[in-house]
């Protein structure tokens, strides 16, 4: 460490807790500082480029869209780059295969020119707008285009992890195009067969120049090779953490078909009585519910379903109706509402009304006194997500703010509409994976309960009064 | 039933079990090694071991070199290894088998989920005999291979791990280095590592120079997954690992427990000296790590260099417990306070955490501090125990009572198979926060038996 740290240490800095998110930082003159550390380039926060490789229909935008997701999930701002996109903005019809034969010279130089405006949006985003992953979504088959993307990601200083799926099965392929090339905007106007024809020769186009990642000539790259659909992978030169994440992501996501069925626990008696967090059990309604929940669960005749549960009274009583075993997972525990446990928003609001009014204004980061904030949950739930992508048919039994937490996961909200998603008692979603996203089902069976779901008021001053601040807490007990 | 039996039972038919997390595990996973001599496949089978068993999965490695020294007392040189020593290669597949048995015995006396079979195994014949054992018991397998044509590394490892054997107890250094190579030369004729085409139905990872490559085939299940990115998490570099509390706070003079007080006059005095010791050190890249506790926070600021703040390296949560002193919970909780004593490692506080909570907790901590290199972690006793536990290779019997006192520092080196532990004590006087296990743990013991052990406060 050079002496100039030392004259640069006095005395240490006091400290101030920002009440909202309740962390601690140097402060002077009671206002928060800025850390020694934002006057140097820190390496391990260089922003990262993603760059998939690979033949048409090797499910390189289901990877990119579904890496962004969760990649965004887990807080860190990624967005992709889908290079076929820019093209359709440019050549506003598609007719044919034709455009992609490799010797068809204006066809080679629009495609060169999107991938370049495309570039040009990676280093907008990155460098400008604060992204800290951007997903380079195209075929790069070959190895000049790579080197390209690699000179453009050393002048900008980005890190490169390279994507590439390789796939030599023909069923895998053929589910594939039908999948998501029928649907595509490029076949709009074909019937099935047609599409699928020009659709195998356009990838004929690509196969005889495409030059895969090589063990040897690539040897110094950071990239990751998927065969045959997870079957197989290589990794090379994993050089940060970030690209560590990424690479146990990837090896742990499938393609099986498969349902998640995502629901909270039967009405409690703090439910009923308008409290929220504790410990307490499920009133005669919730009970109704868990007995329902079997028999749906039953009819769905759902092949070696699993069941899990949090390790609150609420969720493993529910369980317990179903009749079939359960594993219970700490993570799954509602929010900790700290001192706020166990109280209504009525008493909050008269015990806490700084805090009630802080938590308005900003609920995803929010964090009670002595408890958590959506954005801890989340750091929580990683491990249940991760596991859910290994796993085939689950049911999770869970609260409130978890299953917003994990519904946003699926599908693809925001940090800000995150802890206002709907999800009432006796409800369950059904989300099956189709195309790049997917599809959601809402059961309701047929059990009346309270509703816990209290919208963000159109007062969230610190200054309001009571009545604004309550205005939106729903009705109970 | 005794009274204190009923209370434990009730407590655990609260739970179908006591961890926070299910135990994917069903049935029992052989990892099986493979690879020339001083390739790493014995550091690899004992760290493997060491993580495994810390986030609860029962594993216990079988060193079939071990099972050889059982068996030929005396090493006399690299010529046991020839292959064409027949008396010798019935010797080896003795001791093969023998471990194999034990394997066996682990599985279905001792309740073992995962055993790290560590030997060359590189003969495909060899691997079929593994393969077909695993089959007739029901094992999966999992094969971990590693390839290493690095001079440099394999001089390394030579120098770090073979001189010290006791195969080489009796001889000088240039004798035992030569007699090895030969060695390793020996299996060199006869090695068949696994093959991309005729292996593909086997599950396996190969590590490629130390991790620069892996390739990843046919991974079944979570454990196997978690133990691949484990694997590709590790690293040889060599580093330091600094592990501290905060400086005494004013809750802890007050005999409190938890809480998110400041620092105490005397812990001011330790950070800035902390400070001193670090700068002392002359520490390439340090990083430096905080909770997001006040008391951390503020140790880490006097030494002046940037630091990163991890939720996760809370202190554990007491619960309805919090900020109390233990005279206190005894009286206000007291069957709580024996049930604690009685299994301090799976108590947790009503509304609160356990031990076994925290190592979970833990768990992403550890795969980063594996991933970086020279590291100083400011954290709390509870936090450092567990951090602990994981480096020295602790039980969880051990764990909640190793002794991490304040405004100590202890400095951690990896070196051979294990990691050297220096205490450095900063010199600065605090109070001692080490409640001891009382003998008795009885629910209706007396109040004074229960606090015999609390340490001095004011």
């Amino acid at each position: 460490m050079s002496s100039t740290e030392d004259v640069i240490m006095a005395i240490p800095r006091e400290l101030t807790q920002n009440p909202l998110r309740k962390i601690w930082m140097p402060c002077k003159n009671g206002l928060p500082e800025k850390h020694i550390s934002q006057k140097r380039v820190c390496m391990t926060n260089c922003p990262t480029l993603i760059v998939t490789v690979g033949l048409p229909a090797r499910g390189k935008t289901y990877i990119s869209k579904k890496l962004t997701r969760y990649l965004n999930w887990i807080g860190v701002p990624t967005k992709e780059f889908n290079v076929g996109q820019y093209r359709r903005e440019c050549v506003k019809i598609y007719k044919s295969f034709e455009f992609f034969r490799p010797d068809n010279e204006e066809g080679l130089k629009i495609r060169k020119q999107c991938a370049l405006a495309a570039l040009n949006d990676v280093r907008q985003y990155l460098s400008v707008e604060g992204g800290q992953v951007a997903v380079f979504d195209a075929t790069n088959t070959t190895r000049e285009r790579r080197a390209t993307i690699v000179r453009f990601a050393e002048q900008n200083g980005y890190k490169v992890f390279f994507v590439e799926s390789v796939c030599e099965d023909p069923n895998v392929i053929a589910e594939n195009i039908v999948q998501v090339k029928l649907g595509s905007p490029d076949y709009t106007d074909c019937n099935t067969e047609e599409a699928i024809q020009d659709f195998m020769k356009r990838i004929k186009c690509y196969e005889n120049s495409y030059q895969p990642l090589d063990e040897n000539l690539d040897r110094e790259l950071s990239y990751i090779k998927i065969m045959n659909v997870g079957q197989r992978y290589l990794v090379n030169r994993v050089l940060d953490h970030i690209q560590s994440r990424i690479v146990y992501y990837l090896m742990n996501i499938h393609i099986t078909p498969r349902s998640i069925y995502l629901c909270r626990h039967g009405e409690s008696d703090f439910n009923v009585r308008g409290c929220i967090g504790g410990d307490t059990g499920l009133s005669p309604r919730g009970k109704e519910f868990a007995q329902c929940l079997g028999r749906f669960i039953q009819d769905q005749n759902i092949k070696d379903l699993k069941v899990w549960t949090s390790q609150m009274k609420r969720t493993i009583q529910t369980a317990e109706a179903l009749g079939v075993p359960y594993e219970q997972w700490k993570a799954l525990n509602e929010i900790d509402a700290g001192v706020c446990e166990e109280m209504m928003y009525e008493e909050i609001q008269e015990h806490y009304p700084l805090e009630f009014a802080l938590r308005d204004q900003d609920k995803y980061r929010y964090r009670y006194p002595k408890g958590e904030s959506y954005e801890d949950l989340v750091q929580r739930l990683e491990p249940v997500i991760m596991e859910l992508e290994r796993q085939e048919n689950v049911l999770v039994i869970c609260h409130q703010a978890v299953m917003r937490c994990l519904l946003a996961y699926f599908l693809d909200k925001s940090a800000e509409e995150l802890p206002y998603l709907k999800c009432p008692l006796h409800t369950v979603l059904k989300l099956t994976p189709v195309a790049y996203g997917c599809k959601v089902e809402s059961i309701y069976l047929n059990v009346e309960a309270v509703n816990t779901h209290r919208d963000k008021p159109e007062n969230v001053d610190i200054s309001r009064l009571p009545e604004e601040a309550l205005l939106t807490v729903p009705a109970h007990y | 039933m005794e009274r204190r039996e009923k209370a434990v039972m009730r407590k655990r038919t609260r739970y179908e079990s006591t961890a926070s997390v299910p135990q994917f595990t069903n049935s029992p996973t052989m990892i099986v090694m493979i690879g020339l001599p001083a390739r790493g496949k014995t550091y690899i089978s004992k760290k493997l071991t060491r993580y495994l068993n810390w986030i609860g999965v029962p594993t216990r490695v079988f060193n079939v070199g071990q099972y050889r020294r059982d068996a030929v007392r005396t090493y006399k040189s690299f010529e046991f290894f020839r292959p064409d020593n027949e008396e010798a290669m019935k010797i080896r597949k003795a001791c093969a088998l023998a471990a194999l048995k034990d394997v066996f015995c682990y599985f279905t006396q001792d309740h073992g989920q995962v055993a790290v079979f560590d030997a060359t195994n590189t003969t495909r014949e060899r691997r079929e005999v593994i393969l077909t054992f695993a089959k007739e018991n029901g094992y999966k397998v999992f094969f971990v291979e590693s390839l290493c044509d690095d001079p440099e590394i394999i001089a390394e490892n030579i120098k770090q791990v073979k001189l010290s054997s006791p195969d080489y107890v009796n001889c000088d250094k240039e004798e035992a280095v030569t007699d090895f190579l030969k060695r390793i030369d020996c299996y060199k004729l006869t090695y068949v590592p696994l093959d991309d085409d005729k292996d593909r139905s086997l599950s396996y990872i190969k590590i490629f120079n130390v991790g620069s490559r892996y390739l990843v085939n046919q991974v079944q299940d979570h454990i196997q997954s978690r133990i691949v990115y484990y694997l590709m998490n590790i690293h040889v570099t060599p580093r330091t690992i600094y592990l501290c509390r905060h400086g005494e706070s004013e809750l802890n003079l007050l005999g409190r427990i938890g809480g998110d007080s400041g620092l105490s006059p005397r812990g001011t005095k330790f950070a800035a000296a902390l400070g001193t010791y670090i700068r002392g050190q002359c520490i390439p890249d340090l990083k430096i790590w905080t909770s997001h506790m006040r008391r951390t926070i503020q140790t880490a600021e006097a030494i002046g260099v940037p630091y990163e703040q991890w939720k996760a390296l809370n202190e554990i949560d007491a619960g309805v417990c919090e900020e109390m002193t233990y005279e206190e919970i005894q009286n206000h909780f007291t069957e709580e306070f024996a049930l604690r004593d009685q299994d301090k490692y799976r108590y947790r506080y009503p509304k609160g955490e356990s031990y076994e909570d925290l190592v979970q907790r833990l768990e992403p901590v550890i795969m980063e501090l594996e991933r970086q290199e020279n590291v100083l972690v400011i954290c709390h006793q509870a936090v450092m125990r567990c951090l602990l536990a994981y480096f020295l290779d602790k039980t969880s019997d051990e764990l909640p009572y190793l002794k991490c006192p304040l405004h100590t520092v202890m400095k951690l080196t990896p070196v051979a198979y294990g990691c050297e532990v220096e205490s450095i004590f900063l010199n600065i006087e605090a109070v001692n926060t080490h409640r001891d296990r009382p003998v008795n743990v009885d629910v209706d013991r007396d109040p004074e038996d229960a606090l015999l052990t609390v340490p001095e406060h004011n």
